[in-house]
């Protein structure tokens, strides 16, 4: 199979390159020109005209019209193969684990890029910095905005813009000053070169790159803190990087003497306002969308199409006024991601999540292998031992001092200083990638006569920091004993703590009078809820929005799914396959009486729009399918049975509610029969109304009189599920026993529960589905590089 | 206040501050503060406290409030709380917030951990007997989530039972028909919050200036 995809990859590029020297061939007459392709791959073939104009003898019925298609086929095949690239990657898992993706898809790119240049002669695919800047990046980028623990990066906002700023500034100025120096002492030998120009080339080096540090540190799950760190930076510096990468090339065109104290005090402006501006702008369109969302009731079909243009518009408008890019798409993204997930339909939230991510997934592969093939160009290929290696060695060297010196001086502001050997890491992380290619490759010839020689540099220096560093990341990781990320998410109870904490921190330092970190948050989050919320969330999204509640919806959520998935498993639901039959169902075990009660309660519980509860049923299954898999990986299954079992049987049993009825040892049936159906009845409309809860968001209505007056509870479903589940505990026949003595209502508290297991087998609906042991859920293969939930929680923090 | 009368609290300062950990700046700072919530007198009650205004959005204020008049806080072994609390014992109480000092031993780190959390526990233990049973925790989480929009009773009721799931299944794990599921015990407490970097979670930074002053009101 292995052979079969490499085959098929060789193949799609041969027939690349064959199928435009056969075009050639067969060209009929016409004139010979240079047809620039839109921005497309950059092809510096000249191309003959369509040759439809001259003589036919008679009707073709076929004929062959490449140059009709050749530009999109060009690049749906360059996807193609970008895509089966990837495919071949990740055959081999043990391969992936050790070299990083991304190294391999260079690799790739490498081979590609040799078979097309033994095919032309030239190489006739470069990453080109239109490509890479307006249809590459945006998206990773975007995806790196929507994703962001919000929480965390703003709370070490301090310590990255120092990073960002200051880190990249002093990057820039050694690495360039220090090649300098060196060149003065004619350790490059004889090149055309000048300050200016050193200046230029270290701020273009310098800059840590987004993407390949996503490409790195995804494999290598580094502690939060850590990540947020070297991730923040990596995408904040481009503010810095744009200003300077600007400002010395003006300088350089403006020639040294022009600058004066003037210059520089200007470009340190435009420091401020491209970098304060990219982010306003960010946040405008950010504004835009949130609003946008809360109007796109009707059209729920295209909603995720919004977020993706408007992001990909708040690019380019930066870019228009040249302003920083990165930043405004990044702060869109960090934004309105809470927002918008509030507004969006469920499915739209998660269709926006899916394409987010197979968007900037592809991009990445895409860079990544037209990195490699951009490599295999002899037209670039200047080397110069001296500038070569003095540039890595700089670079790596720098970076270490700078995270080293800076770490100092912020560990003695920030509460839990960063470690020494976060440092490390930190520094060692500090990847380059295709950003830097892309500067570099925007350079003007004439400008800069050693063009090619920083092209061959800045493209080693990548090879070396993502392939080398790449490779060596995670054996250095395990090596310091890094403090990992958590693997598992957040039980309830934490979270609790969490706002526990979060509260009471407020309140200490509100009585003892300090203005904290704290303090700042609550103001922020008291603005937000009472004037942002109001503006831009939609009516109903603004009431359950609470993250803790959103956490507890989820596992309502997820049981309920546990609960249909082993219903299905086993061949049979009772009650809600769909009404009639479920209708038969009850009419068979129960009086006639009853099933006058059902339709109602069917016919109440209709769904938001009238649709069968079945097929919401349905419509939940898929739509939190996606969701629920990686929950399923993080919850611990059998414990939860266990753990629903064990409320059950102890937790209500508070001492002072404690019932003789409910004794283990004595059983006892219930006589009552009208009690058993208004249990029945009670806890099936509440069960059903906690799943129209748990799609509408709105608290139950009670509208079912019982005969006891009892004010009615939703059912609780993880406790309503677990009675189910509690069958297959070890108890087994013992349970079942059980469950006969335990029905009729009681207290509230004891009441609630034991009635879903009461009329499970009171009223005869025994349920094969839950009788029988249960295996353990499969665990679901972990897909790779997507790491949503952790993100879907997070982002509910405020 | 007269030069021997800031001798004196100098002195007293001088011995807080080696028994509590603060510094003598910060013991002076919330002395000021002392001062300024219990009007000048030398004790503070609930109702000073109370009439912070700022603390009336904060869901646990009440909680808050008595954790400051609570035996155990105070580092008395009984139970009950009190009616008034001195200088001394508000520095008590603001001692469970500070940061750790930089070179502690691992035992010694894991002590104030231990201190840390007992604070909170303390806080939902209001009963005072050891464990926190399914009302009271029931009580905290309704209290927690009352701020927070339109989350019902009930929700924050089944809410609070999820969690109390939780807990118990991953401290008892697998239970005999018999027994009972008590409550969280202070154990269970460290056991669950066991991953919960505590330096960080409970801290709050006292500074060396006088920010009272900066702040206009409370």
């Amino acid at each position: 199979m292995a052979c079969r995809t490499c085959l098929w990859l060789l193949g799609t590029t041969f027939f690349t390159c064959t199928v435009r020297l056969v075009v050639e061939g067969t060209e009929v007459g016409a004139t010979q020109g240079s047809q620039p392709e839109p921005g497309v791959v950059g092809s510096n073939h000249s191309q003959a005209g369509g040759g439809h104009g001259s003589s036919i003898s008679g009707i073709q019925i076929v004929t062959f019209k490449w140059h009709h298609v050749e530009a999109p086929y060009l690049i749906a095949l360059w996807i193609l193969v970008a895509g089966v690239s990837k495919m071949v990657v990740e055959l081999n898992h043990s391969l992936t684990s050790v070299i990083p993706e991304s190294a391999l898809l260079i690799l790739i790119g490498w081979i590609l890029g040799g078979i097309i240049y033994g095919a032309d002669k030239m190489q006739t695919f470069t990453l080109t910095p239109t490509v890479f800047f307006f249809y590459l990046l945006p998206q990773v980028i975007l995806d790196a905005g929507y994703f962001m623990p919000n929480k965390l990066f703003f709370s070490n906002m301090g310590a990255i813009l120092v990073y960002a700023v200051i880190g990249t500034c002093w990057n820039a100025a050694t690495v360039g000053l220090g090649l300098w120096g060196c060149w003065l002492g004619g350790a490059m030998g004889d090149i055309d070169i000048g300050l200016l120009q050193f200046l230029l080339f270290g701020s273009l080096i310098a800059a840590v790159d987004p993407v390949a540090v996503i490409a790195v540190f995804e494999e290598v799950h580094v502690n939060e803190v850590l990540f947020i760190m070297v991730f923040g930076e990596s995408l904040l510096n481009d503010g810095v990087t744009v200003v300077l990468f600007n400002v010395f090339d003006a300088f350089v065109s403006l020639g040294g003497a022009e600058i004066d104290a003037v210059e520089i005090i200007k470009g340190i402006i435009s420091f401020f306002v491209v970098a304060f501006g990219g982010s306003l702008v960010g946040i405008i369109f950010a504004l835009l969308i949130s609003l946008l969302t809360r109007c796109t009731k009707n059209i729920q079909i295209i909603e995720p199409g919004f977020i993706f243009i408007l992001g990909y518009l708040s690019y380019l408008t930066a870019e228009m006024l040249s302003l920083s890019a990165i930043l405004s798409i990044v702060f869109c993204g960090i934004c309105c991601q809470k927002y918008i997930n509030a507004n969006m339909d469920e499915r739209s939230v998660t269709t926006v999540r899916y394409v987010m991510k197979v968007f900037a997934n592809g991009s990445e592969t895409i860079i990544f292998v037209f990195l490699g093939i951009s490599a295999i160009d002899p037209a670039v290929w200047v080397w110069n031992t001296g500038f070569i290696l003095l540039t890595l060695l700089f670079i790596f060297v720098f970076r270490f001092i700078g995270v080293f010196l800076l770490t100092w001086i912020l560990n003695k502001y920030r509460l839990v200083p960063l470690e020494f050997i976060d440092q490390v890491v930190m520094s060692y992380g500090g990847l380059r990638g295709a950003v830097a290619y892309g500067l570099v490759a925007m350079l003007d010839e004439n400008k800069f006569k050693e063009k090619n020689l920083m092209v061959s540099t800045t493209l080693i220096v990548v090879y070396f920091t993502v392939m080398l560093q790449g490779i060596t990341m995670k054996p250095l990781v395990t090596w310091l004993k890094v403090k990992r990320a958590a693997v598992t998410e957040l039980t309830l109870a934490e979270k609790i703590q969490n706002r526990t904490f979060d509260h009471m921190l407020v309140a200490i330092e509100d009585i003892s009078g300090q203005i904290g970190h704290n303090y700042m948050r609550d103001k922020w989050h008291n603005f937000e809820e009472r004037w942002l919320c109001w503006f831009l969330m939609k009516p109903s999204a603004r009431k359950s929005r609470d993250y803790i509640f959103n956490i507890f919806h989820q596992l309502n959520l997820k049981d309920a799914m546990s609960y249909v998935k082993e219903g299905e498993r086993r061949g049979s639901l009772a009650f809600v396959r769909n009404e009639t039959k479920a209708d038969v169902d009850f009419n068979k075990k129960f009086r006639a009486s009853f099933s006058e009660i059902m339709p109602d309660i069917m016919a109440d519980n209709m769904g938001p729009d009238h649709v069968p509860l079945s097929s919401i049923l349905q419509d939940i299954v898929p739509s939190v399918c996606l969701v629920m898999h990686e929950q399923d990986l993080t919850m611990r299954e059998s414990e939860d049975f266990n753990a629903h079992h064990l409320l059950q049987q102890h937790l209500y049993r508070g001492r002072k509610q404690h019932r003789h009825r409910y004794s283990r040892s004595h059983l006892e049936t219930n006589r009552d029969e009208n009690e058993v159906q208004e249990i029945f009845q009670r806890t099936m409309r509440s069960r059903l109304e906690s799943f129209k809860s748990a799609k509408m968001g709105v608290a139950p209505a009670k509208k079912i009189q019982t005969k006891h007056q009892k004010k009615d509870k939703p059912q609780k479903m993880p406790n309503g599920n677990s009675s189910d589940k509690s069958k297959n505990h070890p108890y087994g026949d013992k349970d079942l026993e059980f469950s006969e003595g335990d029905c009729g209502s009681g207290d509230e508290a004891a009441g609630d529960l034991f009635p879903m297991r009461a009329y499970r087998v009171e009223a005869g609906i025994v349920n094969p589905a839950f009788m029988a042991e249960m295996d353990p859920m499969d665990n679901m293969q972990q897909i790779p590089h997507v790491a949503l939930l952790p993100q879907t929680l997070n982002s509910f923090d405020t | 206040m007269g030069a021997s009368q800031s001798a004196r609290t100098e002195h007293e300062f001088q011995d807080l501050a080696d028994r509590t950990g603060f510094s003598l700046e910060q013991i002076g700072n919330l002395n000021k503060r002392f001062r300024q919530l219990s009007k000048n007198e030398e004790t503070l009650s609930r109702q000073d406290l109370a009439s912070i205004s700022a603390l009336d959005n904060n869901p646990l204020r009440a909680q808050i409030i008595n954790a400051f008049f609570d035996k155990r806080n105070l580092r008395q072994n009984e139970a009950g709380t009190v009616q008034v609390i001195g200088f001394e014992e508000f520095l008590m109480v603001m001692s469970h917030f500070r940061p750790a000092a930089m070179h502690i031993t691992e035992e010694e780190r894991e002590k104030l951990r231990r201190e840390k959390l007992r604070f909170v526990f303390n806080m939902h233990d209001t009963d005072s007997d050891g464990t926190i049973t399914l009302e009271e925790y029931r009580r905290a989480v309704e209290e927690l989530l009352s701020k927070a929009g339109t989350i019902g009773q009930e929700t924050a009721k089944a809410i609070a039972d999820a969690a109390m799931l939780e807990v118990a299944s991953t401290t008892r794990g697998k239970m005999e028909p018999d027994e009972f599921y008590e409550g969280i015990t202070f154990e269970n407490f460290l056991q669950i919050l066991k991953t919960f970097d505590i330096e960080t979670r409970m801290h709050v930074r006292f500074l060396n200036m006088d920010t009272a002053t900066m702040r206009c009101g409370k």
